[in-house]
């Protein structure tokens, strides 16, 4: 489990983008549901976390790929592939996130650093 | 509405298909392709593609699970429209007939008068011109590129990664000075500039060089660049031929209202070959950006199924982006040369930056360098303000 910050620390409508491999994004979103998913779009190479959060939906910030937060499917396009999504855990005001075991679905040309360093 | 063809099968015609069955559009659906390929996505194909980082199968458009049911015929042109008739001549010789009609043939690219034959120059639209090209990027190659706008801009960035002797000419004083201004064009002058390219602005090419293989270029000027290899970015011809029988009005593109509509009811036009009304700009308007043609399609076919008639929601400003020597450019909005221009964040000397341009006070359009989130803020504030009537 990855320690990200204490709740109090991301607002609401707020989004952190947290150094994993590959990166992750946590979100808090107005309503108050905090989830996260790997922070790179399927698409192409951008940060999930700088996009624009809309309820229950974020929108990448370079070409409008739209993905559902609590189940990563792609809602509008052009992006192809969900996003993978972790399980957040509230402990004592603190936010957790317990990473996927499944492979991510990073864009073409974007690999791990693990993958990267393996195929060195 | 019983049929539906669509004509063009790059990104705009795609988002068109897909947006009548999102409409609920569930008659007969065609989409006619000059191309031979499915659906592909063209921005990459003068960055990771051309740099060999992504192969062919990173470029398709369309999601294991797109499901339109629908006919495709790839590979063919169209060659006229009879729009009372609801028909589409082919030039396979057979005939499309449809109650309604989705402009999308796109743009092809500019070419050097005359310069067919000579070896060694090249445009980029397709992923043909895309290998064709790659296949002559080689470290040390002397590259001059012609326009610096956004293929230009692009493929000088990924060549001199590749290790390529790369001179950008530009007629203009500015790259991008056309969207940018001249003003914060130059900040993008110096992206290549501090990347080991030459860039040459104000430099009109008087003509190639070579016989069987080009060896260099002329400037109007008389300097003469020596050149292995010339890519010509010097922008898109929208393919309307086709439709100039028709009862269509075109200009450059097929003129539409601000809903995609053309003057024939049945009949709407997106993309690259449509121009809009815009009315920031006052008249009809050709934007080529992948957004629009992303975005649009949505608007045409609400407007097509209404027969022709736009439900009036104002579509978002254009926005493109460009990611040039590692850089992500991002800009949305219509700008003018007598826009008002303030920093937000940097300065144009910095290498990350966001500029806003005003017109009577008003957010009209915004530059971000390495801005994501900042921009897309910004983006989301434009106004439109409309010229006087």
């Amino acid at each position: 489990m990855l320690e990200i910050c204490p709740l109090a620390a991301l607002p609401r409508g707020e989004a952190r983008r947290v150094e994993a491999d590959p990166p992750i994004a946590v979100f808090h979103t107005d309503d108050g549901e905090v989830f996260a998913i790997d922070d790179t779009c399927t698409h192409q190479d951008a940060s999930l976390a700088d996009g624009w959060l809309e309820g229950c939906e974020i929108e990448c910030p370079l070409h409008a790929s739209r993905f559902n937060l609590r189940t990563g499917e792609v809602d509008e396009p052009p992006a192809k592939l969900p996003v993978r999504t972790h399980e957040v855990v509230i402990v004592d005001g603190v936010i957790n996130v317990v990473l996927d075991d499944a492979p991510p679905n990073l864009p073409p040309g974007v690999a791990t650093r693990a993958a990267g360093e393996a195929a060195q | 509405m019983k049929s539906v063809a669509v004509i063009g099968a790059s990104l705009a015609g795609l988002s068109a298909a897909r947006a009548l069955r999102a409409q609920g559009f569930d008659g007969e659906l065609t989409i006619v392709g000059g191309e031979v390929r499915r659906p592909y996505d063209r921005p990459p194909l003068s960055k990771e593609f051309l740099a060999g980082a992504i192969g062919e199968d990173a470029l398709a458009l369309e999601a294991d699970d797109d499901d339109l049911n629908a006919r495709w015929l790839l590979g063919v042109q169209a060659t006229g429209l009879d729009a009372t008739a609801g028909a589409v001549q082919l030039d396979s010789g057979t005939t499309v007939a449809a109650d309604g009609i989705v402009v999308a043939t796109g743009a092809r690219a500019r070419s050097w008068p005359a310069s067919e034959g000579l070896a060694g120059v090249h445009v980029l639209r397709t992923v043909d011109d895309a290998i064709a090209l790659r296949d002559e990027l080689r470290s040390g190659a002397r590259l001059v590129v012609i326009g610096a706008g956004f293929i230009g801009g692009e493929v000088a960035s990924t060549a001199a990664k590749l290790g390529l002797d790369v001179t950008v000419v530009e007629a203009a004083l500015a790259p991008l000075a056309g969207p940018l201004g001249v003003q914060l064009g130059a900040t993008v002058a110096r992206l290549h500039t501090e990347h080991g390219t030459r860039l040459l602005c104000g430099a009109p090419v008087a003509g190639l060089i070579g016989s069987d293989r080009v060896t260099g270029v002329d400037l109007a000027d008389g300097r003469r660049l020596a050149a292995d290899v010339v890519v010509v970015g010097i922008g898109a011809i929208p393919n309307i031929e086709w439709l100039r029988d028709s009862p269509l009005e075109l200009a450059n593109g097929v003129v539409c209202d601000e809903g995609g509509a053309t003057s024939i009811p049945n009949v709407v036009a997106v993309g690259d070959c449509a121009a809009w009304h815009e009315p920031s700009v006052g008249w009809p308007h050709r934007v080529e950006h992948w957004t629009g043609a992303l975005e649009r399609p949505a608007v045409a076919v609400a407007t097509l199924l209404a027969g022709g008639r736009h439900n009036g929601r104002p579509v978002k400003p254009p926005y493109f982006w460009s990611d040039q020597y590692n850089r992500r450019i991002q800009f949305a909005g219509i700008a003018d040369p007598g826009d008002e221009i303030t920093f937000e964040v940097g300065g144009p000397r910095d290498t990350s930056f966001l500029a806003v341009y005003r017109r009577g006070g008003e957010p009209v359009a915004v530059l971000g360098v390495d801005q994501p989130k900042l921009f897309t803020r910004w983006r989301r504030q434009l106004t439109v303000v409309p010229v006087p009537a």
